[in-house]
């Protein structure tokens, strides 16, 4: 059953991998990209790492996703014309596989996993405790430093995103909602009398 | 027999008849809330409401459903047919989907997961997409404004529920729907977490109505803007699976508040039975209240909106995290607010 569940997960990634780039339009390879990833959270699950998988598809495909999406369908691009000069990039395509596929031979070819790497692949955490829990004690007990500062980098990261983009703009009109509400209403309106046929 | 039961096909026939009655249930309190939503929303206007099909109008939305199947299906020119009938079964199933992980009484759950609440918070993020991808592939400009509109709304209040939601595992110790009620075991309606997690009941609930794009927080069919936002090329059967998505998210959610604030199946009075009736009284009585905002809250403008979820809600559910997590560690009034089993 699981090797069942294994198999129709990983052709799933694999064939939405492939449409991903096949597909003829941006948002469909979106789409495709998004069933990649509940793949990928469905491998996760089999690995009894439903921490991770909730995870990968919350941030993923919930936040991330839909940011590209947003994009794709407001920038309109037209791939039809894009891919006519497919030609003119495949030497460089061909030269990244290339060094990606010789720095993947070099590093997998002389690797050596521990002798008990394959036996704690089973066993992500130790009997008895929820993954949850496991990735808690190491990220917050044994890595807090490290993972404080990782944490502090993303939001230096994103202010200097935001100041970089922030324009003040001073020629428009604001809402301030905190003046709003101290409005007195006894001062900010009045009650008048409008007499038939004579207006104010 | 017994063994039948546990063979690999008896496994699947219990899940079959598990998840169909999950879908009965579901299906049926839909009609009824639909109904009920539209009896209370009249009495508040001091109408009627429906009041002929069947005794006092009961049956009013079989007839609406039914009308809804019989209507012819157009499909604007220039949409992306697959997409376009893609998104209405989506957000219906995935509406559906988070049912599977909700309890109703010990053990009355389909999947009794360990990480429950944040699968419940994963598939209802997921539920932008029908949104997304009905207004997208509709090819028309209405349906697309307000496709982005409810996009970016539900994306925003989703990061305040889920801060709110760390602050309830915090004190209950867990991700488990099931653990997180029994944490509140005690002096019955005193130590659920609505009394410990008070200020986060309030943004919590009006997040769940900007969640489900319920008024006042209906922007993405703004009716007076953009004729009815991502909806409006929809017909017949598309269109009523969306309506019947958009009910069965709101009655999601009127699960988890009763789940994460007030006790799930816990009975109110020490000394009363616990049992499913209340988890069923405690969604009614809430659903009740998202048909009252309904009726008597005016709509919200979109910038107003944006800024109550990023300036005011934000900041105030991420301020609850910490203090939460200080008055669990240091336990504060008796460990009011750490109710783990094992801490």
């Amino acid at each position: 059953m699981i090797t069942f569940a294994f198999y129709l997960f990983a052709i799933t990634v694999c064939l939405s991998g492939i449409m991903v780039v096949m597909a003829r339009h941006p948002v469909h390879s979106v789409l495709w990209l998004i069933l990649a990833f509940i793949s990928a959270a469905g491998l996760f699950i089999l690995l009894s790492a439903e921490f991770v998988a909730m995870l990968l598809i919350i941030v993923y495909v919930g936040a991330v996703a839909v940011l590209f999406l947003f994009v794709v369908m407001m920038l309109d691009v037209d791939f039809g014309s894009l891919k006519t000069e497919l030609v003119r990039y495949v030497p460089v395509g061909g030269l990244i596989a290339l060094v990606l596929l010789a720095v993947l031979t070099i590093a997998f070819g002389d690797w050596q996993s521990a002798d008990d790497a394959l036996a704690m692949r089973a066993v992500p955490v130790e009997p008895g405790v929820q993954n949850t829990t496991g990735i808690g004690m190491v990220l917050y007990d044994q890595y807090i430093l490290p993972f404080q500062v990782s944490g502090l980098i993303l939001l230096v990261a994103m202010i200097g995103a935001i100041t970089l983009t922030m324009r003040h703009r001073r020629d428009i009109k604001r809402q301030d909602v905190l003046a709003q509400m101290h409005r007195d209403p006894a001062k900010a309106m009045q009650l008048r009398d409008v007499k038939p046929g004579q207006g104010l | 027999m017994a063994e039948f039961w546990q063979s690999s096909l008896g496994i699947a026939l219990i899940l079959l008849a598990q998840g169909l009655a999950i879908i009965a249930f579901v299906m049926l309190s839909l009609v009824y809330m639909v109904y009920g939503d539209r009896k209370i929303w009249a009495a508040v206007q001091m109408r009627r409401g429906p009041n002929v099909v069947g005794p006092w109008g009961l049956l009013q939305t079989f007839a609406d459903a039914l009308k809804f199947v019989v209507k012819e299906i157009v499909v604007p020119a220039g949409a992306d047919r697959f997409v376009f009938f893609l998104a209405p079964f989506l957000s219906m199933t995935l509406a559906l989907l988070a049912f599977v992980a909700i309890p109703f009484a010990p053990g009355w759950v389909m999947a009794d997961l360990n990480v429950a609440i944040l699968f419940i918070f994963a598939v209802s993020s997921l539920e932008v997409y029908g949104v997304i991808m009905g207004g997208w592939a509709s090819n028309s400009k209405y349906p697309f404004l307000g496709s982005l509109r409810s996009a970016a709304q539900m994306i925003s209040y989703e990061v305040s529920l889920g801060l709110i939601i760390i602050g309830v595992i915090i004190s209950a110790g867990s991700m488990n729907l099931t653990a997180i009620v029994e944490a509140q075991r005690g002096a019955g309606i005193l130590s659920w977490f609505w009394l410990a997690h008070l200020p986060m009941l309030a943004l919590f609930f009006i997040s769940a109505l900007a969640e489900t794009n319920r008024p006042p927080f209906d922007l993405p069919e703004a009716e007076s803007e953009l004729v009815a936002g991502f909806m409006s090329e929809y017909s017949s059967t598309a269109y009523l699976l969306f309506m019947a998505g958009e009910y069965i998210a709101i009655w999601l959610m009127c699960a988890l508040i009763s789940l994460l604030f007030f006790g799930g199946w816990l009975s109110p009075i020490p000394g009363l039975p616990d049992g499913a009736i209340w988890m069923f009284l405690k969604m009614v009585f809430w659903f009740f209240m998202f048909a009252m905002v309904k009726a008597i809250v005016p709509r919200y403008r979109y910038d107003q909106l944006m800024r109550v979820g990023w300036k005011v809600f934000l900041p105030l559910s991420l301020a609850w995290v910490v203090i939460v997590a200080f008055l669990a560690r240091f336990e504060v009034a008796g460990g009011f607010w750490a109710r783990a089993a094992g801490m």
